[in-house]
């Protein structure tokens, strides 16, 4: 692959901003290519990790934010365990996640976000993951209605591993206060996104 | 008497229940008490930690501030929830700006006072070995066992609180105590994709491809795994993964809970065995043991 490193293209802040929301030192990377080695989902990404570690570095946020690696991370933590310079890399690719989630970026991935706008609507209501609701919400709006229904989801279904009807939190206070908490925990994120001078 | 809060976790009580229904009867025989934590809440799982890091935080966050008070450790039998509760306690005792940011969410503060462990090392290491010898009814003489840890129940070192990352070998040694013979392996600590499993399904076949591939190719006749979200793609995609490469894997799936009941006398019907996809019935009867 060729870079052309042009000014225009470059951002300076937007390393900052990375680093500032995961609190890490990217720029501590040597570019040894042990993350990218050990990656289970390397091979389905534009860039291996190594990569994004330096184009993070050169600021180059096009580059970082239109590709889908960071939603290819599979959060398995391999690359973290193995960073001999100690970067938590695995939380990297979560912080170019909630960048993107939070607005402020290109989404380049249509999957995820669904899948975890739907879970974590579901958890901030029921408290619990309401797994059957879950699927079928994702098929409807991924608009693959019957993905996995058969045979396995029926078998699921026939095996009693699905439970029909969702789990609450069995407490009306601890229920109300997990709400609030909800509310609260969107608020702050939000600001604190909102602080980066990218 | 070992007595551990218990947090189950939301697959627990859908497509995992056989390894609840496993563990409590497993631990009510070891003498091992599970207090589950009162009106838990999802610990995040995949999702919480992508799309907002203070949630990923917060929702652990009363689950550790429960154990904290009541001075009590808390097990997961699920390796991502097990990873949640360890990693909000590393991040909130490491990194203050997000512990004040979770206790005015919370409404309390985590002092980072709670000990997270992973229920497959309760049995290695709180409730020990010899003990756990001692209480062998059943050998199970002849089973060869592949370990599968996954990603999340060793990695990362700090968090997990575990140095041999690699190559971990205490649920190897806990098989050998019930008296099965561990395989020797290299995907043993290999990620099943569980993050994908609904969203990026051809990722999923693959990585669960190659795993189930080299533990037969090693020779094991079950797979021994401590995480839900493991079972669920080793046990339920693995009709399809043989149907695409043409090729019979035929290896059933075991909870280590359900292993240890296994050598404790309990029958397929106790463990729920019914509720497997890839039948471990048979294979137990050819060896004996059921």
């Amino acid at each position: 692959m060729k870079q052309y490193l042009e000014e225009k293209n470059f951002k300076q802040g937007f390393r900052k901003d990375v680093e500032r929301l995961s609190k890490q030192k990217i720029s501590n990377c040597y570019q040894c290519g042990k993350c990218s080695a050990g990656c289970p989902m390397a091979f389905k990404m534009d860039y291996p990790p190594t990569m994004t570690m330096r184009l993070i570095q050169l600021g180059l946020h096009d580059e970082v934010m239109g590709s889908n690696t960071a939603w290819y991370c599979v959060s398995c933590e391999t690359c973290t365990t193995r960073c001999p310079r100690e970067i938590d890399i695995a939380k990297v690719m979560d912080t170019l996640k909630i960048m993107a989630q939070a607005g402020k970026y290109e989404v380049s991935d249509t999957e995820i976000p669904i899948f975890d706008w739907i879970f974590l609507k579901s958890l901030q209501y029921t408290g619990k993951v309401y797994e059957l609701g879950l699927i079928m919400a994702y098929n409807m709006l991924s608009l693959n209605p019957f993905k996995d229904v058969f045979p396995l989801g029926l078998q699921m279904f026939l095996k009693g591993k699905i439970a029909l009807l969702p789990h609450f939190i069995n407490d009306p206070v601890a229920m109300w206060e997990h709400l609030e908490m909800f509310s609260k925990i969107h608020k702050k994120q939000k600001a604190k996104i909102r602080e980066t001078n990218g | 008497m070992v007595k551990l809060g218990y947090f189950p976790g939301c697959s627990l009580s859908s497509t995992a229940r056989e390894y609840d229904i496993s563990t409590r009867i497993v631990c009510e025989d070891l003498g091992i008490e599970l207090i589950e934590v009162p009106h838990w809440v999802c610990c995040g799982a995949t999702t919480a930690h992508i799309t907002s890091d203070i949630a990923a935080n917060a929702l652990p966050a009363k689950t550790l501030i429960w154990a904290e008070k009541n001075n009590m450790p808390i097990t997961s039998p699920c390796s991502a929830c097990f990873s949640r509760l360890a990693l909000a306690h590393h991040t909130m005792t490491a990194d203050e700006d997000m512990r004040k940011d979770v206790a005015e969410v919370v409404g309390e503060e985590y002092k980072g006072g709670a000990k997270v462990l992973h229920l497959a090392r309760v049995f290695y290491e709180t409730y020990g070995l010899e003990a756990l010898k001692a209480k062998v009814k059943k050998p199970l003489k002849g089973l060869k066992v592949a370990s599968y840890y996954g990603c999340l129940m060793t990695r990362p070192a700090e968090v997990c609180d575990f140095d041999r990352t690699e190559n971990p070998m205490f649920m190897d040694k806990t098989v050998q105590a019930l008296g099965a013979e561990p395989v020797k392996w290299g995907y043993k600590t290999e990620c099943c994709g569980a993050a994908f499993s609904l969203t990026k399904k051809e990722a999923v076949i693959k990585l669960t491809g190659d795993i189930l591939n080299d533990a037969k190719e090693c020779g094991a006749d079950v797979i021994v795994v401590a995480c839900p979200l493991c079972h669920a793609n080793l046990d339920s995609r693995q009709r399809e993964i043989e149907k695409r490469s043409g090729r019979k894997i035929g290896l059933p799936i075991i909870y280590i809970s359900q292993m240890i009941g296994l050598a404790l006398g309990y029958n397929a019907l106790d463990l729920s065995f019914k509720k497997h996809f890839v039948d471990p019935v048979r294979v137990l009867k050819e060896k004996g043991i059921l």
